[in-house]
């Protein structure tokens, strides 16, 4: 049972559950000991899904990575691939099946594809002269991954026209039908990407979103250089530091990372050392337990106790880290060129700050991010400016990204502005993106998540329930893409009746990606609104 | 029967894996249909109700017991498979007409849905233009890029190229599948034929010129991109084009000839500073650097020299100061980082000047470790007062810091600054003189 998943008003334990039971029945069905072969990318969302033991329980003895030529040794009946539906991994396959020593044992093979098979692999397979030797050829639809109580990711590829016309036909179903069903979100919001690729470029500041821009989240896991989490030992004078990476998993089962999390960094500090003192004084408490009552009463904190320690150094190790980088004079330019821009200032030249880094030759990541910031924030960049940073990026980083360039324009990243408009002020004086008063302490508004920006995404979830898009409906047509607005009705006999203290559930739905920065706006904004708000997303 | 027609077999009948339900006694998972049917079930709402539940064939194509609503046909797929009757249980005792009849029964969009389903359908039987469109809307309409990416296989088969573009040029969606497909399975000349149709000439020259990254041998890469010039680029495009050629062929030149200077021996920059990699491939500033570190002195007409570069290239003057201080501060060569920036005005004087900031200059400088008195000298051109203090207490360039606490009448920072520099030595007594001074009027 995954502890982090129960709260919250939607048990999506229930759904790991169900996850988990499908694959136990898959493994069953591959009778015997078994060897499963990994692709790499997989093994992450599995994590979060099923342990080694489990797996263990149904025979899986060998754990191997997808790789070319000959398969490893195994003393197993079957072989199974867990794979993505992609035609370079059905090559690798072949090649292990095809390379398969015909003097050993025979061995069984299966594939289990996820989330769904395709025809374009399984015909590659059978091109390739070795579909007929799978046995058992599946897909497993680990669509919708809980990531913590109130986030799920949909980790297939093309989810968007899937899930619009689900939808829709969900619809088409329930009319008519007889349904005994209590609806469990009141509200349902698809967002596609397009409608606001700003957000994702601006670099993001709160607490959890600081630790995904600078060290990268993988399926709620991040890997921290190691000296900083070495043990301090006595005597030991920090001799045998390890090498290895340190790994943290980061979900709200901890209580002090569901509460720092979402902060804006700068408000972190003080919540740690309040935490601090009220340990240290938890601790303090064994000096005044006198009976044996009272002791027994303390030993039965400890563990919590200890926990709750060990938390609070990683995390405060963690700041330290991540102090190191927001403190440092280029965090600070590059910080103060992206709040220029969103507020509006200067998108339409060449600047300086870019200039300068692309002449130091910084990472092509943080330079693209920032050209491509500008032409969000100036609907486009004049066709001169396009043309200088182009040939600045070309002829420091090479002539080949061209591709590169031409990819973010197609993606509407980073292009030239057309017909001389800029409608990004009007964007962001209705939506009141930029706010010059933020407060980081003790915010009162979502832009705290990037001192000063409100994420455009979380903006309008947040119009929509309160006053409608009725009264934005200019600023919508300027925003890529169509909109739509649909109600379901509910038979009378199945209209909730809302307890008092009980609020409106909304899905929303992120197709395309969201931060965690939005995330954290989007579970203040729940605070605020007195509703309650679980978030998804598609990759 | 020999086994691979029951590969076959099994491949077009093989059993899907039950999407799952919630159909289950467990009472925990019951109490919360809700949100299992909200969140998990939805590809149970969308498929049809009136389709089966789950089909499972046996190798030897025998139903292996289920409902069909279609009488006695056991399994529909059966009668869509290209085996003979013969080889089905014997119930089936249809005659083969009706047989046939029913297999022309599959409308496009029974077809389609079947195919979403994973199970057989042969499209052989839409012969018509009219027939196979009308397929193709309907896996459009259904959503499902496996179903699309099916049929379109299908009618890249059965279709002439001409046709098949033409019909798909008015069909956005279907397109792109297409596009994506050919990509995926690297049918780079019917792509380069269909951008050529689509009038899609950027993509063309784009598709074409990606092709360059797979080619290693520098001489074939070469003459690869020398193919790429002329291609319908937009204007800058084809600039950088000419470009990427230009340099390559440049450095395979600089590459040859520098491998064999290293290897004589002869020559005193590669015996200090060997080449650490090949300049093969590397961006333009790059090679620029290359070439200022290794050839500086080199006159014009040699395709080492960073003359030549600048010239061929038109690296604008502030790159290429930035990557000529760059290489000269690395090799501590600060003669010529002098001559970098002094120029002779038309009175014969020096001055110095840079087309970037001199603050920019004092960091590669302090980068490279210069001397103080170098570092100094720069430190003082720096035009704006702020940074140049800044600068110089950073660097700890402790004249200048003085001086300009003097210019500027501030006691203060003077005083402050008094600290930080050493016990005893020159400085400290300077600015105790300059303290001591009754010359000059302090502002605090």
């Amino acid at each position: 049972m995954a502890a982090h998943l129960s709260y919250g008003r939607v048990n999506l334990n229930v759904l790991r559950e169900a996850v988990r039971r499908e694959l136990r029945e898959f493994l069953d069905k591959c009778a015997g000991s078994k060897a499963i072969v990994w692709d790499e990318y997989l093994t992450g969302p599995f994590g979060l899904i099923a342990q080694y033991s489990l797996l263990k329980e149904h025979e899986v003895e060998k754990m191997f990575t997808l790789k070319a030529s000959r398969l490893p040794a195994a003393d197993v009946k079957n072989i199974i691939f867990f794979v993505r539906p992609r035609l370079e991994l059905m090559d690798i396959i072949a090649e292990n099946v095809l390379s398969e020593d015909r003097r050993g044992p025979a061995r069984d093979f299966h594939i289990l594809f996820v989330p769904r098979r395709s025809l374009l692999c399984e015909q590659r397979l059978k091109d390739l002269g070795v579909l007929g030797s799978f046995i058992h050829r599946e897909e497993y639809s680990l669509d919708l991954i809980p990531f913590d109580g109130d986030l799920l990711s949909m980790e297939s590829e093309g989810a968007f026209k899937q899930v619009a016309n689900m939808m829709i036909r969900m619809k088409r179903e329930f009319t008519g039908s007889q349904n005994s069903v209590f609806p469990v979100f009141d509200n349902l919001l698809l967002l596609d990407r397009n409608v606001d690729l700003l957000t994702p470029l601006a670099t993001q500041l709160t607490y959890e979103g600081l630790i995904d821009e600078i060290y990268g989240i993988q399926n709620s896991y991040v890997k921290l250089p190691p000296e900083k989490f070495a043990p301090k030992k006595q005597g030991d004078g920090g001799k045998d530091l390890p090498t290895e990476a340190k790994k943290l998993q980061l979900n709200s089962a901890e209580e002090l990372y569901a509460e720092i999390r979402d902060k804006n960094f700068n408000a972190v500090g003080s919540v740690l050392s309040k935490k601090a003192k009220v340990i240290s004084a938890a601790f303090e408490e064994r000096h005044n337990a006198k009976t044996v009552g009272e002791i027994k009463q303390f030993v039965s904190q400890l563990p919590h106790m200890q926990a709750a320690r060990g938390s609070l150094a990683n995390h405060t190790s963690i700041a330290e880290l991540i102090k190191d980088v927001t403190t440092s004079e280029d965090f600070f330019d590059k910080l103060t060129v992206e709040q220029e821009f969103m507020s509006g200032i200067d998108t339409d030249k060449v600047n300086g700050y870019i200039e300068d880094c692309i002449a130091q030759k910084h990472s092509l990541i943080k330079v693209l991010r920032l050209v491509c910031l500008q032409s969000v924030c100036n609907s486009g960049l004049k066709q001169k400016v396009l043309d200088y940073y182009k040939r600045e990026i070309l002829q420091t980083y090479g002539y080949e990204h061209i591709l590169t360039l031409h990819n973010l324009e197609k993606a509407g990243l980073l292009k030239p502005q057309i017909g001389g408009r800029n409608n990004y002020p009007t964007i962001r004086k209705t939506l009141r993106l930029w706010m010059d008063d933020v407060n980081e302490q003790n915010p009162t508004d979502i832009s705290y998540v990037y001192s000063g920006y409100a994420p455009l995404s979380v903006r309008l979830a947040q119009l929509l329930a309160r006053p409608g898009w009725r009264s934005i409906e200019e600023v919508l047509r300027i925003l890529p893409g169509p909109h739509f607005e649909e109600r379901q009705p509910l038979p009378t006999g199945l209209q909730k009746k809302r307890q008092p203290g009980e609020n409106r559930v909304t899905l929303i739905f992120f197709l395309g990606g969201v931060t965690f920065a939005e995330v954290a706006a989007l579970r203040f904004l729940s605070q605020l609104e007195d509703g309650e708000i679980r978030a998804s997303f598609s990759q | 029967m020999n086994r691979t027609k029951v590969d076959e077999e099994e491949y077009w009948n093989s059993s899907k894996f039950k999407a799952f339900t919630f159909d289950d006694e467990d009472d925990e998972l019951s109490q919360l249909k809700e949100s299992k049917r909200a969140v998990n079930s939805l590809r149970d709402f969308v498929d049809d109700d009136d389709d089966d539940d789950l089909e499972r064939v046996s190798w030897t194509g025998e139903p292996v017991g289920r409902r069909t609503r279609l009488g006695s046909f056991q399994s529909l797929s059966d009668a869509l498979t290209d085996t003979p009757a013969k080889s089905y249980a014997p119930e089936l005792g249809r005659p083969k007409g009706e047989f046939r009849d029913y297999s022309n029964d599959w409308s496009p969009s029974d077809t389609v849905r079947r195919l979403r389903k994973g199970k057989v359908c042969s499209l052989e039987r839409f012969r018509s233009l009219q027939d196979k469109l009308l397929l193709l809307e309907e896996a459009v309409s259904m959503h499902d890029g496996n179903v699309i990416t099916a049929v379109l296989i299908f009618l890249k088969r059965t279709l002439s190229k001409e046709v098949l573009f033409r019909e798909l040029e008015v069909r956005q969606v279907a397109l792109r599948h297409l596009i994506h497909f050919l990509k995926e399975i690297g049918d780079q000349k019917l792509l380069l034929d269909l951008f050529r149709f689509l009038d899609r000439t950027e993509e063309l020259a784009l598709s074409h010129y990606r092709e360059h990254l797979s080619i290693q041998d520098p001489e074939k890469r070469k003459e690869f991109l020398k193919t790429c010039i002329g291609l319908p680029f937009s204007v800058e495009d084809a600039a950088h084009i000419q470009d990427h050629y230009t340099l390559l062929e440049r450095q395979i030149i600089i590459e040859a000839n520098d491998r064999h200077l290293e290897s004589a021996g002869q020559t005193e920059i590669f015996r200090k500073h060997p080449r650490k990699a090949s300049i093969l491939n590397m961006p333009l500033v790059t090679t620029l650097f290359y070439s200022c570190f290794y050839h500086y002195t080199e006159p014009e007409g040699t395709f080492s020299s960073p003359v030549n570069l600048k010239k061929t290239f038109k690296i604008p003057d502030k790159q290429y100061v930035l990557t000529a201080l760059a290489a000269r501060a690395k090799l501590r060569a600060w003669h010529d980082v002098d001559a970098l920036f002094t120029t002779k005005n038309w009175l014969g004087y020096t001055k110095k000047r840079a087309p970037i900031g001199f603050h920019r200059v004092v960091e590669i400088l302090y980068k490279n470790n210069a001397p103080v008195q170098i570092l100094q000298e720069y430190v003082n051109l720096v035009e704006d007062v702020d940074t140049k203090l800044n600068l110089a207490t950073k660097f700890k360039c402790h004249d200048v810091v003085i001086d300009t606490c003097r210019d500027l009448k501030d006691r203060q920072q003077l005083l402050a600054y008094r600290s930080k520099v050493d016990k005893g030595s020159a400085e400290e007594e300077k600015i105790d003189a300059i303290l001591s001074s009754t010359q000059i009027r302090w502002k605090n």
